[in-house]
């Protein structure tokens, strides 16, 4: 009784395989890691790519480190999106990435509550006594960068916690436990949670963002549509509606 | 003892799920970096977050021990509708996701928390991103450990030995201290553990709510995360360190005085 | 010193309604099968179960549910021992003893606790844990772990019950000693016929949370006024209406007997009165019923032989008989029972 059910819940299954579209290529996968700070700005990206190339798109988004860690640990990945050079160049010498590309550039902008309540004005003021600030941890490109322009700024900051993504900071001012933090343009044009403040130019720090095909890529072709892609006039435009500086 | 044999498949199983056990801790010592041990032993960041984790979880125990003793009393007394309720409530940081537990603590005792948000209007009192932050983290996810086991062993105790000492004149705190407390300890001593255990191992609750600070927030969970992207040496050393100080933990838990744990 | 109690409790559709007085230098127990209401009465006593009613002990009014009495346990002076000793596992022999000493504030709790073990001949194992002591010496302890207190009251939870056949009757004599040179109110409960003869001086007979019956051991079982004492005292024990010579079972059974009077009665026939026949007898016995045979005990050179029908009755006869006539349960028998051989009175 079952066998006999059994040929028409195959036959079924076959044609709704087959019944996509006829003749169309099967779907792909392609998995993107990607710093935290670039989440907004490569969703909108992967859609496009998804509906013209018919690729289902996985992004993985963490602090940069963590990807970097991740992916010499062997995590499978076909295209890396890095918040600096640096960790880029750790994924080179490894022999894991063959050439990288500078997409988009970032600024370090200071994330202050809703409205400013603090009336934070500028980085000297993170160091004011009994204002909680959060820093992203300096193995962080973004915590790196952070140290950088607090040094330029010649500012000692005792933050209160050390986050292990830029993300972090942004969420703890959102969520009002943190009274400020520094963290990307880009995360706070996206965020709509938080008020900016501007660093000055000669404090602030410019974050090259680099984009590589990874070595052992499953999908070689998607993985060089994605890039070119971000590259390109359509992806440019969605990095600089995000806060990025385009190249 | 019984010499009936045992068949080949529960065998085979029960040495999968051995080897489930060993392999991972097999892994941890065979590729520990020995040479570089002692050295990262005695980095002030891996000495920091030791010291910190220990502080916290004991502290942790502390207060598992003050709150949840009587709050096992209450339990043990209590039946039906209520008893399942509060029995819920006081498992619930058992099954909750740890970071879950974090999220909770910041909607609580964050700054714009349910409690959190009067202490800090009327006191300026902060409490995420302090050493009490990673305490009331650990307490709160390790505390049913030994709600759970003290239950248990009221619920077994005699209730005629409560009695007999008060036929004989003792008042309420006499039974407790000298009669009830004694025939608790193995089920005390075991919660305790348990709860020590857990609490020193720690790691979502603690870095959503308390957040990551070296000497203040960073515990040894929290360090070995971080680490294994920067210096995995580091990270090896430190899981190795946690590693030893649990199976002593084991090791000197001795039945005698666990009862059956 | 006396105990006035007038104790009720009722719990999951079960009621006990006792009222009794003992005396300090009597011990009075109190007798009744399992589920009687016996524990549930000492317990109620001592203070530890809930209770309406009203308790006084020696003038002092321990429980008074109208006034809204009610002393907790801890301050009753009244001194419980339990079925299996229940010594503090945890504490030694004379720590146990020094318990009660060290709650009433005494000084030299240890020295006084160590003085009555010694008296009592249990000196030796003072430093050893409860763990250590056999069945008998365990409730020897508890017994002394009582009375150091100096109570009042003396509440026994059927002492003797949990201990094996062979140490009973040391630890009975032990008992009556410690008993009979203790001077306040003793109450002893106990399902356990012969422990309640041979250690009191008065019965009072519970069943299903009555008081049924009460008087010295000789007069409650010379006119047993239940099953329960009934089987104590070895009898049988038929309820009924008398008229004249005759008393009216239920069933429309009937019983000749001599002198019946009127009324509600009992009436008690000994097990040897009764004679067993395999066919209907002709004689003189006035009583004479039919019956099955339900169960054949021995009993030493004597066999009992348990009889259901309308009248049922438990006969006591010869080992010999038994196999003359074939009995065995399920065996069809006609019972003879003489008028005089039965003994009534007002129920």
């Amino acid at each position: 009784m079952l066998r006999r059910a059994l040929a028409p819940v195959a036959l079924f299954l076959v044609a709704a395989c087959g019944l996509q579209s006829p003749g169309a290529p099967a779907r792909t996968a392609l998995t993107v890691f990607a710093a935290a700070s670039l989440q907004p700005a490569f969703d909108k990206i992967g859609k496009i790519l998804e509906t013209s190339q018919n690729v289902d798109m996985t992004f993985s988004y963490a602090g940069t480190q963590t990807l970097v860690a991740q992916l010499t640990q062997g995590a499978p990945a076909d295209v890396f999106a890095s918040a600096d050079t640096a960790h880029m160049a750790s994924l080179q010498s490894a022999g894991l990435v063959q050439e990288s590309q500078i997409f988009a550039h970032n600024r370090l902008q200071i994330a202050a509550a809703k409205g400013n309540p603090k009336g934070i004005r500028s980085l000297a003021d993170l160091a004011r006594p009994g204002l909680v600030a959060v820093l992203a941890d300096p193995s962080v490109p973004a915590g790196k960068y952070a140290q950088q322009a607090l040094a330029k700024a010649q500012v000692t900051v005792h933050p209160a916690s050390l986050e292990q993504q830029v993300t972090g900071v942004l969420s703890k001012v959102a969520l009002g436990e943190a009274d400020a933090g520094i963290v990307y343009v880009s995360d706070i044009v996206t965020s709509g949670k938080v008020d900016g403040v501007a660093i000055p130019d000669d404090q602030n720090v410019i974050a090259d963002y680099p984009i590589a095909i990874l070595k052992p890529a499953q999908n070689a072709s998607g993985a060089k549509a994605f890039v070119d892609l971000v590259l390109a006039a359509d992806g440019q435009a969605i990095l600089k509606a995000a806060g990025f500086g385009g190249v | 003892m019984s010499r009936a044999k045992i068949p080949a498949a529960i065998g085979i199983l029960a040495a999968v799920g051995l080897l489930l056990f060993l392999v991972p801790l097999a892994g941890l010592i065979v590729r520990a970096p020995w040479n570089q041990a002692l050295g990262e032993l005695t980095d002030p960041t891996t000495t920091t977050a030791l010291g910190l984790s220990v502080f916290c979880s004991l502290t942790a125990t502390a207060i598992a021990l003050i709150l949840g003793i009587p709050l096992a009393m209450i339990l043990a007394r209590t039946r039906g509708t209520l008893r399942n309720v509060l029995r819920a409530l006081t498992t619930l940081p058992m099954v909750l996701p740890p970071v879950v537990g974090g999220v909770a603590l910041l909607l609580a005792f964050g700054r714009r928390g349910l409690v959190g948000s009067l202490l800090y209007q009327a006191f300026g009192i902060q409490i995420p991103f302090t050493t009490a932050a990673a305490v009331m983290a650990e307490t709160f996810v390790a505390m049913p450990f030994l709600v759970i086991a003290v239950e248990a062993g009221l619920r077994s105790l005699d209730h005629r030995y409560e009695e007999a000492a008060r036929s004989l004149g003792a008042g309420y705190w006499r039974v407790f201290i000298r009669v009830t407390l004694p025939l608790l300890r193995p089920a005390i001593f075991s919660g305790a553990v348990l709860c020590w255990a857990r609490a020193l191992g720690e790691f979502g609750a603690t870095i959503t709510f308390a957040g990551n600070f070296p000497g203040r927030t960073q515990t040894v969970p929290i360090a070995v995360y971080l680490a294994l992207e920067t210096r995995p040496e580091a990270a090896i050393t430190l899981s190795l360190i946690l590693l030893v100080v649990s199976v002593a933990i084991l090791a000197g838990m001795r039945e005698r005085w666990l009862g059956a744990l | 010193m006396t105990l006035d109690a007038a104790v009720r409790v009722r719990r999951d559709g079960f009621t006990l309604d006792v009222t009794l007085t003992a005396a300090a230098g009597e011990t009075v127990a109190v007798l009744g099968p399992n589920g009687a209401g016996k524990t549930t009465l000492l317990r109620a006593l001592a203070g530890l179960d809930e209770m309406e009613g009203r308790v006084v002990l020696d003038g002092e009014v321990l429980e008074d549910t109208s006034e809204g009495v009610h002393v907790p346990a801890e301050r009753r002076r009244a001194g419980l021992v339990f079925q299996d000793h229940v010594l503090f596992p945890h504490l030694s022999v004379v720590e146990n003893v020094a318990f009660g000493l060290r709650a009433q504030k005494r000084p030299h709790a240890a020295a006084v606790a160590q003085r009555w073990l010694v008296e009592a001949g249990l000196g030796d194992r003072a430093g050893a844990l409860p763990r250590a002591l056999s069945g008998g010496q365990a409730q020897r302890v508890a017994l002394i772990r009582a009375l150091a207190t100096e109570p009042k009251l003396l509440l026994l939870d059927e002492p003797l019950s949990a201990l094996d056949v062979s140490v009973r009757a040391e630890v009975r004599r032990e008992l009556t000693r410690q008993l009979d040179s203790f001077h306040g109110v003793r109450l002893l409960v106990t399902h356990d016929p012969l422990e309640a003869m041979a250690l009191a001086h008065r019965l009072v007979v519970l069943e299903g949370g009555l008081v049924v019956q009460s008087g010295t051991p000789d007069e409650v079982t010379a006119r047993p006024r239940s099953r329960f004492v009934a089987d104590l005292a070895g009898v049988n024990l038929l309820r009924g209406r008398a008229h004249g010579d005759q008393v009216v079972l239920a069933r429309d059974a009937s019983v000749a007997a001599v002198g019946a009077g009127e009324g509600d009665v009992f009436a008690v026939i000994h097990p040897r009165a009764v004679a067993l026949y395999r066919t209907r007898p002709d004689g003189t016995p006035r009583n004479v019923w039919h019956g099955e045979v339900e169960s054949v005990d021995l009993h030493g050179d004597r066999v009992r032989v348990r009889v259901k029908g309308p009248v049922p009755l438990v006969a006591e006869v010869t080992r010999g008989a038994t196999l003359e006539l074939g009995l065995t349960a399920g065996a069809t028998v006609w019972m003879a029972v003489k008028a005089t051989e039965v003994s009534v009175y007002p129920a």
